[in-house]
C-alpha cells in the first residue's frame, strides 16, 4: 500500500505512540482489503461502548490507548452504552456492570470522544456533508449516513473507528469508491408502506434475500427520517447491507438509476411483509413493550406520548432515545406524559445493548425488526407490531 | 517443507497445528478463559487453541471477536499464531491489537495440506511457514 510522507511519519511515532499503533492497525486492514492508499476522514462514530460487549478485555485495550495519549483529532461521537448513565439503578442494572460501564465512558472522554451514547448521531447534530469521507460504525448509522446523507463509509468496527478518530485516516476501499456504490439488485415494493414497522419489515426481508448486495428500491412512497432509519437498521441486521438507494428518496438514486438493466429484481407484496412479522412473532402474554431501536426521534416521542394518554402500562412500556432527544422531550412534556402512563424513558442505551438477562427480561414486544432479531438471538421471545398496535387499547 | 504466504501481522511463533474446516467466531464461539472452542457442532468444538498454530478458513460473527482475541492474549490463553485461507477484518484487528502473528493466502490451502498436531514454525515477517519434519 502507498503511504504518504506524513503517514510514514505518524507510523514512526511523530504524532505519539497511540497514533502510531492505531495507524498500524489501519494499514494492516488496508493490506487485508488490498487497498492502494488511505484517505482522510472528517468524522467518526465509534461502536463497542456497552460494557456487555466490551467486557474487561475491551476496556483494558481502550485504557491502554488513552494511557498512550490517544486523542480524537476529528469529531467523534459514541454509540449507546449498556445503561442510562443517570437512571441505571432504576433500570435494574447490576452495580458491577454500572461500574465497568462508567469506566468505559470516562476512558472515551479522556480521548476527546463526545459521550453522545446514541446509534442516531445524525439526529443530534452530527451530520456529515454529502460526499464526504467518514469512519462510522454501528450498522444502522452506517446505512443512514451512506444512503440518506450520502457521505461515505464502510461498516467499520470499534477499534477501527477509534483509530480513524485519532489519526483522521481510513482505508480507501469499498463504499468509499464510486464503483462499489452502484446497486446490485432492484427491490420493487408493490404494496403501500403505511407504518414505521412496514419499512422495518421491508428492510428485514431485503437483507435476508440480498445479503450485502446494494438494493435499489422502487415504490418506497414518501418515507420520513423514522421510516428511513428503520429500513436501514433492519437490512443492516438481517443481511449486511451498508448502503441502499430509494427512487425519488435518496440523494444518489438519480445518479445510479441508469445502471439497473440486467440486475436481479425482487418484488415485495403485503404477504411478504406479513410473513416477516410472523417470523419474529410469538404469542406473548407478558411482554415488555420496548420502543426506540434505533433511538426514538422527537417525532416518535410525540407520537408515543399522545397514544399513551390516560393509560397505565404499569412499568411495562420502555422507550429508548438519545440523551439529546431525551432532554428536548422533557421540555416538550413527552417524557412526563409517558411516565404518567406508567411507562419509562431512558437515554444513552437501548434494549439491544443493555444487560437484559440480568434485568430479568424474557419477552419483548417491539416495532423494530433489528431489535426483534437481536433479542431472539439472545434467547428473548419477541412479538412485532406497529406503535399503534402495541400501544392501542 | 516451506509454504509461502502473505503476512498480515508480523512475528515469529512455533507450535502444533490445530486445523478447522469451519470458519471461526471468537465472540460466543471460543471461551477466552479456557481457550476452548465452544460453538455447538463446530469442526473443532471442545478443542483448546491455546499455544497452537490455529488454522481455519476465515473469521465470522461479531466484530467484538477482536476484543476476545485481545483478552485471550492478556489471559495467556491465546493461540501462538493464526493462519487463515483468507483473513477478514475481525481476525486481522484482533491479531494486530494483540501482537499475534497472522498469515493468509498460502500457496497451498493449509486446511488441506496440514494435519492436526503437525509441528510448525510461523515466520510471518519473512512470509512463510515451515512444516517441521
Amino acid at each position: 500500500m502507498h503511504l504518504t510522507r506524513r503517514e510514514e511519519m505518524i507510523l514512526q511515532g511523530g504524532d505519539g505512540p497511540a497514533a502510531a499503533k492505531l495507524l498500524e492497525l489501519i494499514v494492516a486492514l488496508g493490506d487485508v482489503f488490498g487497498a492502494e492508499r488511505l484517505v482522510p476522514v472528517e468524522s467518526a462514530h465509534i461502536s463497542g461502548v456497552s460494557y456487555k460487549n466490551l467486557g474487561e478485555a475491551g476496556l483494558e485495550w481502550l485504557s491502554e490507548q488513552a494511557e498512550l495519549g490517544a486523542k480524537a483529532r476529528i469529531r467523534a461521537t459514541l454509540n449507546p452504552a449498556g445503561m442510562d448513565l443517570e437512571l441505571w439503578r432504576e433500570m435494574g442494572v447490576p452495580e458491577v456492570f454500572a461500574e465497568g460501564q462508567r469506566r468505559v465512558i470516562e476512558t472515551f472522554k479522556l480521548m476527546g470522544v463526545e459521550p453522545t451514547c446514541t446509534c442516531t448521531p445524525y439526529l443530534i447534530g452530527h451530520v456529515p456533508k454529502y460526499g464526504s469521507q467518514v469512519a462510522w460504525a454501528e450498522s444502522s448509522a452506517v446505512c443512514y449516513v451512506n444512503s440518506v446523507i450520502g457521505a461515505r463509509t464502510n461498516r467499520e468496527s470499534g477499534p477501527m473507528t477509534l483509530a480513524s478518530a485519532v489519526t483522521g485516516l481510513a482505508v480507501l476501499y469499498g463504499y468509499r469508491l464510486d464503483e462499489d456504490r452502484v446497486p446490485g439488485a432492484v427491490v420493487a415494493v408493490e404494496t403501500e408502506l403505511s407504518s414505521i414497522m412496514d419499512y422495518s419489515a421491508l428492510g428485514y426481508l431485503t437483507g435476508k434475500r440480498l445479503g450485502t448486495t446494494v438494493p435499489y428500491f422502487k415504490g418506497l412512497g414518501h418515507p420520513g427520517v423514522e421510516e428511513m432509519k428503520a429500513l436501514g437498521a433492519a437490512c443492516a441486521t438481517s443481511g449486511g447491507i451498508a448502503l441502499w438507494h430509494g427512487e425519488g428518496v435518496t440523494p444518489e438514486a438519480v445518479k445510479v438509476s441508469g445502471l439497473l438493466t440486467g440486475l436481479d429484481s425482487i418484488t415485495v407484496e403485503r404477504g411478504d411483509l406479513d410473513d416477516a412479522v410472523a417470523t419474529l412473532t410469538r404469542p406473548l402474554e407478558d411482554a415488555i413493550i420496548a420502543l426506540g431501536c434505533p433511538h426514538s426521534t422527537m417525532g416518535e416521542m410525540k407520537k408515543i406520548a399522545s397514544l399513551v394518554k390516560g393509560r397505565d402500562f404499569g412499568g411495562k412500556l420502555w422507550v429508548f432515545t438519545s440523551r439529546g432527544v431525551y432532554e428536548r422531550a422533557v421540555k416538550a412534556g413527552y417524557v412526563d406524559a409517558i411516565l404518567g402512563a406508567g411507562g419509562r424513558v431512558y437515554g444513552d442505551t437501548c434494549m439491544v445493548v443493555a444487560p437484559l438477562k440480568e434485568m430479568g427480561w424474557s419477552q419483548v414486544a417491539t416495532n423494530s425488526f433489528k431489535a426483534g432479531q437481536y433479542l431472539t438471538n439472545m434467547g428473548v421471545e419477541t412479538r412485532l407490531g406497529t406503535i399503534v398496535d402495541l400501544l392501542g387499547r | 517443507m516451506i509454504v509461502k504466504g502473505r503476512k498480515i501481522v508480523g512475528g515469529y511463533a512455533e507450535g502444533e497445528a490445530l486445523v478447522s474446516r469451519d470458519n471461526v467466531s471468537f465472540y460466543g464461539g471460543v471461551d477466552p478463559e479456557t481457550g476452548v472452542v465452544t460453538e455447538p457442532g463446530h469442526a473443532v468444538e471442545g478443542k483448546c487453541i491455546t499455544g497452537k498454530v490455529f488454522i481455519f478458513p476465515k473469521g465470522k460473527g461479531s466484530t467484538v471477536g477482536s476484543y476476545v482475541i485481545y483478552r485471550m492474549m492478556k489471559l495467556g490463553t491465546a493461540p501462538a499464531a493464526l493462519i487463515n485461507v483468507e483473513t477478514e477484518a475481525i481476525i486481522a484487528t484482533g491479531c494486530v491489537i494483540s501482537g499475534i502473528p497472522l498469515m493468509d493466502k498460502l500457496e497451498t490451502d493449509p486446511t488441506e495440506l496440514i494435519a492436526d498436531g503437525t509441528p510448525l514454525r510461523v515466520r510471518a515477517d519473512e512470509g512463510f511457514l515451515e512444516i517441521v519434519k
